[in-house]
């Protein structure tokens, strides 16, 4: 239901009270906006020595860039095995035998359950009594594995479980063992139907990058404090942290939009022949739209 | 277990100071949710516009780094202190706004995805009875939209009640000294290094605690308060 259904289209009265809101909203965001900068004002926050360096080499080269490349290493590495691991454990889940999709299963929910913070936190002090020396980028990106690589599980599986029953038998009927139907007919359609929420949960796994700080590892915003100590200005580094942040986001978020809009497209020629006419194709799209955002809403909340 | 005799009414208090924080969260995040998602679909194009930058502000700002914002930008810089007297409490409630908000954005498109749910011929009938943008929300859509979106809801809220861990990031403590679930963990792992993993096993069952309850009471709700079409 679009929102424009939920009122008419404005009449003159409407129009003078929709501007009266709108005045009224203006205000009182005039109000805040004056409040923040009066005050960002009287702590010397606007002050020109606080913003310069970074419009200078040297706090990006020796703090931004370093932090960003941090988080993008943790991301990169933490998202290549939580995609993994999300394969793995998602097929073996679908397993026919019990024996592996119980303990799969259990792997899933049990991650899922647990704060990814004490996840993290449990690896760091688990390293020295296994013997390992203690690194905080390896407890900061298996804590992102575990987790993230859990929920991918899940969004992989209602992917595989949103499929036609039709295109498992038909693998069977041409003589596929179970693994080739899953490997070369299932996964990778469920792949290309699940793909914008697989993307949500990596812009996920990209903020969850910064629980990094917690542990001080050392990503992006673990630098705003490394700022502040060389250029004392620590709310302008805030806020340009949370501006990269929030573009990095929005690169990953377009890739989700294009990646969406791509697999509407392809769908919308593929789900006639996939179902040999058998079924409604837009009902069936729009069966398998439902699945994928109730998959997605139960899988991917909000991360940290 | 020793573990038990001398960390036990610790680990308690901690997972009490956790509940407080998820459930004061909670509500605020549902209350500002709910006003965030009327912003979005509201006829008022500015308004519109508030709570889109808002959601998309929030949502793609790392939550520790909001939390990390409560403290040393609203707390130290503009001087924003919910409870001045009262430095434990004062920290607390940055705590809870700060998840509030981030929790919100999220409640927030829950909604709207709810919204999306409820057919068309009901806002339409609605306003061919006569009935205003606000009554219609109110009377017809929103309670609609609300009874199809209660698991979806409720993961946003088992997400928070996990994500209370992160207050750990501006330190909230009970005036005993006792910390928020992932800091007392922290403190425990440090002082007791040969028993990691019994300590993590005890804070994960307290966290299975915590959150198993909301999804079973979804599951029952969604189904008890389903539309039937």
């Amino acid at each position: 239901m679009a929102a424009s259904v939920l009122y008419d289209a404005p009449g003159p009265r409407a129009k003078a009270l929709n501007r009266v809101y709108s005045a009224i909203t203006v205000v009182l965001l005039l109000v805040i906006a004056w409040f923040v900068w009066a005050k960002f004002d009287e702590t010397g926050q606007w002050d020109a020595e606080k913003w310069t360096p970074f419009l200078e080499a040297p706090a990006w080269e020796n703090f931004l860039i370093p932090g960003i490349i941090g988080t993008l290493k943790a991301f990169a590495v933490g998202s290549v095995l939580a995609l993994a691991f999300g394969f793995v454990f998602a097929v073996g889940r679908l397993s026919q035998s019990k024996l592996v999709s119980l303990p799969s299963a259990v792997v899933i929910e049990f991650f899922r359950s647990i704060p990814m913070l004490l996840l993290m936190m449990f690896i760091y002090f688990m390293q020295a009594p296994l013997g390992f020396d203690t690194d905080v980028f390896w407890a900061v990106v298996l804590g992102l594995m575990l987790y993230n690589g859990s929920v991918l599980a899940e969004i992989i599986r209602a992917g595989v479980g949103a499929l036609p029953k039709g295109q498992t038998e038909a693998g069977v009927a041409v003589g596929l063992s179970d693994g080739q139907v899953m490997r070369s007919i299932l996964l990778p359609q469920a792949v290309r139907s699940m793909l914008p929420a697989i993307i949500a949960q990596l812009v996920v796994l990209l903020k969850d990058t910064a629980l990094g700080y917690i542990l001080a590892y050392s990503e992006l915003l673990n630098q705003i404090v490394k700022l502040d100590g060389n250029f004392k200005n620590l709310i302008p580094a805030a806020i340009v942290v949370a501006a990269i942040y929030i573009i990095l986001n929005t690169i990953l978020g377009l890739a989700a939009n294009y990646a969406e809009a791509r697999t509407r497209r392809v769908a919308r020629t593929a789900a006639p022949v996939g179902h040999a006419g058998a079924i409604d194709p837009v009902a069936a799209e729009a069966e398998l739209v439902q699945k994928a955002n109730a998959a997605n809403a139960g899988g991917a909340g909000p991360g940290a | 277990m020793d573990l038990f005799s001398e960390y036990g009414s610790a680990i308690l208090t901690s997972f009490g100071l956790t509940l407080r924080l998820a459930v004061y969260s909670g509500i605020f995040a549902l209350i500002l949710g709910t006003v965030l998602a009327v912003f979005r679909v509201s006829p008022v194009p500015v308004l519109r516009f508030v709570g889109a930058a808002v959601v998309y502000t929030f949502r793609n700002t790392p939550l520790t780094l909001v939390m990390f914002f409560a403290l040393f930008g609203l707390a130290y810089q503009l001087g924003f202190n919910p409870a001045p007297d009262d430095l434990y409490e004062n920290n607390f409630r940055l705590a809870v706004l700060a998840l509030g908000i981030y929790t919100s954005t999220f409640v927030c498109e829950v909604l709207r995805a709810g919204i999306n749910t409820v057919p068309l011929g009901q806002a339409e009938a609605a306003r061919a009875i006569g009935l205003t943008f606000t009554q219609n929300l109110r009377h017809v859509v929103l309670p609609q939209a609300l009874r199809s979106v209660i698991n979806p809801l409720a993961s946003v809220l088992i997400a928070m009640t996990k994500n209370t861990t992160v207050a750990v990031t501006i330190g909230v403590v009970t005036a005993t000294g006792v910390n928020e679930a992932s800091g007392q963990m922290k403190t425990m792992m440090e002082n007791e290094s040969d028993q990691i993993l019994l300590i993590f096993i005890i804070f994960a069952i307290g966290f299975m605690i915590l959150t198993l309850p909301i999804g079973f009471v979804a599951n029952w709700a969604s189904k008890r308060f389903a539309v039937i079409r």
